[in-house]
């Protein structure tokens, strides 16, 4: 008599969408680092008898209106693309832990207030905020990247008290506490750096959702401004385009800031899995 | 005296205070144990010596330390306290540590920020701390995580980060309670033998009487967050006054007594019982309608006091 006894299958180690979207990734990466060595063309060599180019071996993935290189140029962009959300989760992050886990440290009143900042800066749509500042403070990338810095803050605030009341109820900070040492060397050395993991992990999600949010300001016209070749920027410029049967100049871009935020979601969510925290 | 607890009093919500009216002193040199069920408020005693009072509480009576009034003192003043004078030891050492630290960093670390040494001295004094606990491999310890180390290894661990600042006081919550028999007794050993060495006052909590009584020079015990018997350990296990105590000691099985285990009647009280006689009359032998409304209080008995209205007739 034998039992047949049926195990679930345990699944590849490694899904192929992680791989690919982390193969799709590094290549955006390389190829912005790689830019001025790699591109056929100068990213604003304007060339007016390759206005609107389809797709050939000269222009790989065509022109635009100028008849500049959309290959050369999202290769450049990826450059401005990448590093606006980074400088933007650096500021948010800083703020946003620093916030929360003084909140999560103190409770009472700072909490209180912390919580109500949050619940004000959630309230107001985080676009608008951030046009109200590009109003007051001028256009322009480091505007942009400051104000939807400041726009993430209290996500990153809210998150973080919610994993540092975890961690501050276990014994071992008591333990810090009880030696004599003082609420900040224990928070510094101890609390943020046994938090970081679930925060890296939420910080990869909220990567696409900044560069998304990046290229959209570009697009409106309040973050990076011509000649630059931000993605956002080239989608709005590549606009008319459209009218005269060209898809090019606004797909190109338009595809990069989708795969590399699809990207960016597969490999955070499953960051969040692996650690045991469901990202949002 | 090293600590000195006077007429201490918490309530944190609750119909009843979380502790009532509690006195007790820890001299130069002296095991005083503190006994008690879950819930009865000895953990709470403990940490209000180190001001680790619960939310929204409110305290009076004094709690001395070397003569200061913790419960009044200035943050510094606080910090000074904890990091030198008074020590802790916890029930479960493995969640006592910082997980992603190694054991040399956790020894170390403390003596450099909150005692001020230099980091050399600190590593040769946390080695010589680590040998003085038992530990053979000191060096290797070092360098290991608390995932590595057993349970009975870590606790003398704890107990080597305890004696790092030479404190006067040692409060040891449940401190062996996690621990198996015979590493509980390893470690009770220990820790008797760096309180006779170093001549310090230690503040023994557990639940189990027999290990007080076996432990301590003096045993208080906690009902419902008021102490029902204060005396030394000897006589209290031979004559139990209160019938408490004596419920404690009849209800733990012998092996060639043959009679079934007693054990006391009722459950223990929550924080939302209010009482307003004798907490224990509920669930006492003895107890008559007279203890009902009789508010406890120290009745002197041979060596200490007992907190009932049977004794003093």
């Amino acid at each position: 008599m034998t039992t047949v006894v049926s195990t679930l299958s345990p699944g590849p180690a490694r899904p192929l969408g992680y791989w690919l979207a982390g193969a799709f990734l590094g290549l955006v990466v390389a190829a912005a680092l790689l830019a001025p060595v790699v591109a056929p063309y100068e990213p604003d060599a304007v060339d007016f008898a390759a206005t609107l180019a389809p797709m050939s071996p000269g222009h790989p993935l065509g022109a635009d209106q100028s008849g500049r290189d959309l290959l050369s140029r999202v290769m450049y962009g990826a450059r401005t693309s990448l590093i606006g959300p980074l400088l933007l989760l650096a500021i948010a992050s800083v703020l946003g832990v620093a916030l929360g886990t003084l909140a999560a440290w103190h409770r009472g009143w700072v909490d209180t207030v912390v919580a109500r900042l949050t619940d004000v800066m959630y309230a107001f749509p985080g676009l608008l905020f951030v046009v109200l500042i590009v109003a007051v403070f001028g256009n322009g990338m480091t505007t942009a990247v400051i104000a939807l810095g400041l726009a993430y803050t209290p996500t990153i605030a809210r998150y973080t008290r919610s994993v540092a009341l975890g961690e501050c109820a276990k014994p071992y900070i008591d333990a810090y506490r009880v030696q004599g040492m003082g609420g900040f060397t224990i928070c510094v050395r101890h609390l943020v750096p046994n938090m970081a993991r679930s925060i890296v992990g939420y910080l990869v999600v909220l990567f696409g959702e900044g560069l998304m949010s990046l290229a959209t300001l570009s697009f409106l016209g309040f973050g990076a401004q011509p000649p630059s070749s931000d993605w956002g920027l080239m989608v709005k410029e590549g606009q008319p385009a459209i009218v005269q049967g060209a898809f090019l100049p606004v797909l190109v871009p338009g595809a990069a800031i989708a795969l590399v935020v699809v990207s960016f979601n597969v490999i955070g969510v499953r960051l969040a899995d692996r650690m045991g925290v469901r990202g949002a | 005296m090293v600590l000195s607890v006077e007429g201490l009093t918490i309530e944190a919500g609750g119909r009843r205070p979380i502790l009532g009216d509690v006195s007790l002193t820890v001299g130069r040199g002296e095991i005083v144990g503190l006994v008690g069920e879950s819930g009865s408020g000895k953990s709470t005693l403990a940490r209000s010596v180190l001001r680790l009072l619960p939310r929204h509480s409110t305290v009076s009576g004094r709690v001395l330390v070397a003569g200061d009034d913790v419960l009044t003192m200035e943050p510094g003043a606080l910090r000074d306290l904890r990091a030198t004078q008074v020590s802790m030891i916890y029930q479960d050492p493995r969640s006592s540590l910082n997980p992603v630290r190694r054991i040399g960093d956790f020894l170390t670390e403390r003596m450099v920020f909150t005692l001020g040494r230099p980091k050399a001295e600190a590593r040769a004094r946390a080695l010589e701390l680590l040998a003085a606990v038992g530990l053979r491999e000191p060096e290797r310890h070092m360098r290991q995580y608390p995932h590595e180390l057993s349970g009975g290894m870590l606790q003398r661990v704890v107990i080597a980060a305890a004696l790092a600042a030479d404190p006067a006081l040692l409060l040891a919550d449940e401190a062996t309670s996690a621990l198996d028999v015979t590493t509980q007794a390893e470690t009770l050993a220990l820790l008797r033998r760096v309180q006779a060495e170093r001549e310090l006052g230690m503040l023994f909590i557990t639940h189990d009487l027999h290990l007080a009584a076996a432990f301590c020079d003096r045993v208080h015990v906690l009902y419902a967050g008021t102490l029902v018997e204060s005396r030394p350990a000897k006589e209290l296990f031979e004559d139990p006054r209160h019938p408490y105590t004596a419920g404690l000691l009849a209800c733990t099985p012998e092996l060639d007594d043959p009679r079934p285990i007693r054990p006391i009647p009722g459950r223990p009280p929550s924080l939302d019982d209010a009482f307003t006689g004798c907490p224990f009359a509920p669930r006492c032998p003895h107890a008559t309608g007279a203890c009902e409304e009789w508010r406890p209080r120290p009745v002197t008995v041979p060596g200490g006091s007992a907190a009932c209205r049977l004794v003093e007739v």
